[in-house]
């Protein structure tokens, strides 16, 4: 059957099972929007920025577990991708972005709308493709898929010049791809794993640190597993969150920079870490040649080279974290570690995650923790970067499997609102929260035209403090409180939001809060909630950059107070 | 021997003293690659975002068809050329990568050597270039060029011999390289 490389690209879609395309036509891609009412079963959505396209796809794809797929023209449109492309290449998100390119005639001579986004995105892609032909597009637009879900996730982007939408091919449906370059690990070495139970048999202090990876191989029951058998204690990353039920009693938080006291302590304190789907990130580890420093490491991770690459490792496991806690599940003996389990609830208990509760002032923290209380038992919450993500980690109850949505590598402002809206349209019977700080929801307010022309009912909370609030933050502790550039003006958030076409309202007052909460609940579209918030809140607990991960700064009091918590136990 | 302290990010807690670059050991990565355009962009880019500088690069066909094999030489600490092997081969485009610095290899490199030469000089550069193994392939009225292979060793030590006489134009191929047979 001969078809056109338009027709090529959405029979392949629909036969990788894709059902949303996040789009915004141009000159390249005419051709393939033209043909695009050939196919009812694809639903587009058009957003107003090829950022807004990508991070939707991204929120699609982390809400679903599906490949997401945006759709941006050559030029301009597909550089508008770039951001949206390593933001989900640091966080492991399958999505398939597709571009057009001007003509293959016209390659190389600077034409109107020519970027190389294949050279541009080499560096933030897990591959991309430079299609050639529309014969070729059908092994590309395969392969394409399947790089991007397996293994370890990532972006795939494929640029397809204009002409080639147009011509035609033998369209067949391929069964078999033959990559020889491309053969993810999945199962786990047995001598490793003997290894690796080994350790945990004997170790009396453990510690798991869970990442996104524990969710994207959904070991949700395995990971809950191995903690209560082996009675070990559940830290997170920051996508780690949803892993482990927030509301488990092995579960001590996030660790890291923002982390509990208590997470961190116990890593620090710990002989033996369980690492599984993290990558050691700074943000996680703190000073990373202190980090840990008593314990054994096991490294369970499905990518080789994340295997001894910020810290060294004892005993590496290379597969899918599902398989491997099975296997190291069937091998284990039950512990109790009653002694160290008991440590860690006197740490949690000295050391709760706390702030301001009495303040008449109307608290961020308070306002993320009532989202939490009212939002919905089963929500998904999208977070934007900065202090509003930080305290969405800290206060927002994750207890639903895979709940938390938040830019974590690449720390992308703006991300909330877009990927929120792909979240919603991925899973349309769960409530989605967009948790967005004031800075990052102005650098894409403009996708609330999109949830309102696809009536995408994404309830949007704005943390809204008048500075970029986590940048000021650092510029109080450590540049002598001059707020340069920090301070940030926005427009009247409520009449913008009717101005596009949804209801909002603002809240001042603690008082204030549940009714309007209730109020988004109930309201079957959009929402939007402008939550004017204490302007000069810091996220707490703390630990400084440079330090340590045991030297934690817990809660703010009089400046000179400000002193690190460092207990560490005595060796024995 | 001295054996380096390394903290838990791989960095030298005491290794006596800084440690220059070039005086890391060499380390020599052949790579199966597919032959398509764009690979060697992939690679050589891949070294460039890592902070490693690339002391040779080649790439040539090899015994498969569709496939080329690439011989990068690059100088670092084992772990950190293993992590940037690791890197490499999660390059779809990368079928198979491997460290063979501490195999038992045969590694040479081809050198063209343009001397100034006139009839005086002309014999004694032609001992010389005997003694290397290397050969004369072109004779012009004030100048010969030099045809060298061997390991960086050699061709360095001949360069040094013909220096005296006037080089007017090199040119150096990096590193081909391949693991000895089973005896």
């Amino acid at each position: 059957m001969k078809l056109s490389g338009a027709q090529i690209v959405y029979e392949s879609l629909i036969s990788e099972g894709v059902d949303v395309i996040f789009g915004f036509p141009g000159g390249a891609v005419l051709s393939l929007y033209d043909t695009l009412p050939q196919y009812p079963q694809l639903r587009h959505v058009l957003v107003r920025h090829e950022q807004g396209a990508v991070h939707a796809a991204d929120g699609y794809a982390r809400a679903t577990g599906k490949v997401g797929v945006c759709v941006a023209t050559s030029g301009p449109g597909a550089t508008n991708l770039v951001t949206g492309i390593a933001n989900a290449h640091l966080d492991s998100i399958p999505i398939v972005a597709i571009t057009g390119q001007v003509a293959r005639a016209f390659i190389g001579k600077d034409a109107f709308q020519e970027a190389d986004i294949t050279g541009i995105t080499l560096p933030i892609t897990k591959h991309n493709y430079l299609v050639q032909s529309a014969a070729e597009l059908v092994a590309v637009m395969k392969e394409a898929f399947y790089i991007a879900r397996t293994g370890r996730p990532g972006p795939v982007l494929i640029d397809i010049p204009r002409d080639i939408f147009d011509e035609k091919a033998e369209f067949r449906r391929i069964e078999k791809i033959t990559l020889p370059g491309y053969k993810p690990v999945l199962g786990g070495h047995a001598a490793q794993i003997n290894k690796a139970v080994q350790l945990i048999n004997h170790a009396k202090q453990p510690v798991i640190i869970a990442g996104r990876g524990a969710i994207t191989s959904g070991a949700y029951d395995e990971l809950k597993e191995l903690a209560e058998v082996a009675q070990i204690a559940v830290t997170t990353t920051l996508l780690g969150i949803g892993s482990f039920p927030q509301s488990h009693i092995l579960n001590l938080g996030m660790l890291g920079m923002h982390g509990t006291a208590c997470a961190n302590l116990a890593v620090s304190n710990a002989d033996l870490i369980i690492a599984i789907g993290m990558r050691f990130d700074d943000r996680a580890t703190a000073r990373v040649d202190t980090f840990a420093p008593r314990a054994r490491i096991i490294h369970i991770d499905i990518d080789p080279a994340e295997i001894g690459k910020n810290v060294r490792v004892d005993v590496p496991i290379v597969g899918d974290a599902r398989n491997v806690l099975q296997l190291l599940s069937k091998k284990i003996t039950p512990q109790n570690h009653r002694e160290w389990i008991s440590q860690l609830e006197e740490w949690q208990h000295q050391h709760r995650l706390t702030y301001d509760k009495e303040s008449k002032e109307l608290l961020p923290q308070y306002v993320i923790h009532r989202i939490s209380e009212l939002g919905g038992r089963n929500a998904f919450v999208v977070t934007g970067v900065g202090q509003n993500q930080m305290w969405t980690a800290q206060y927002f109850h994750c207890d639903m499997p895979n709940s938390l949505i938040s830019s974590g590598g690449l720390g992308t402002m703006g991300f909330e609102l877009p990927a929120a809206i792909g979240a919603k349209i991925g899973r349309p019977e769960a409530t989605v929260w967009c948790i967005a700080g004031d800075g990052g929801f102005q650098m894409t307010i403009q996708e609330l035209a999109t949830a309102v022309q696809e009536n995408v009912a994404v309830k949007i909370a704005i943390i809204n403090n008048g500075y970029l609030g986590m940048v000021r933050q650092w510029q109080e502790l450590f540049y002598g409180r001059h707020y340069i550039a920090t301070p940030i003006t926005g427009p009247d958030y409520v009449k913008i939001a009717e101005a596009y076409g949804l209801p909002g309202q603002r809240v001042t007052s603690k008082q204030e809060v549940a009714p309007a909460i209730k109020k988004a609940m109930e309201h079957s579209g959009p929402y939007l909630i402008d939550f004017v918030v204490r302007s000069e809140e810091n996220v707490y607990p703390m630990v400084l950059p440079g330090e340590s991960l045991s030297e934690i700064i817990e809660q703010p009091g009089p400046k000179e107070d400000i002193k690190a918590l460092t207990p560490m136990l005595p060796l024995g | 021997m001295k054996v380096a302290l390394r903290g838990r990010d791989n960095s030298i807690i005491d290794g006596g003293g800084e440690v220059k670059p070039t005086t890391a050991p060499k380390h020599i990565l052949t790579a199966v690659v597919n032959d398509k355009p764009g690979v060697l962009n992939k690679v050589s880019s891949l070294f460039r975002r890592r902070g490693f500088n690339i002391e040779s690069i080649t790439v040539g066909a090899s015994e498969a068809p569709g496939f080329s094999r690439m011989i990068v030489v690059v100088r670092g600490d084992t772990p950190v050329v293993e992590q940037v092997r690791k890197q490499l081969d999660k390059l779809i485009d990368v079928v198979k990568v491997t460290d063979i610095s501490e195999s038992s290899i045969v590694a040479r490199e081809l050198a063209l050597i343009k001397v100034k030469s006139t009839p005086a000089t002309r014999s004694e550069i032609m001992q010389i270039v005997d003694i290397f193994r290397a050969n004369i392939i072109d004779v012009a009225s004030d100048s010969v060029v030099v045809e060298a292979t061997g390991d960086g060793d050699k061709i360095e030590s001949l360069l040094h011999l013909l220096k005296d006489f006037g080089i007017k134009e090199i040119t150096h191929t990096g590193c081909v390289a391949m693991t000895r047979g089973v005896v």
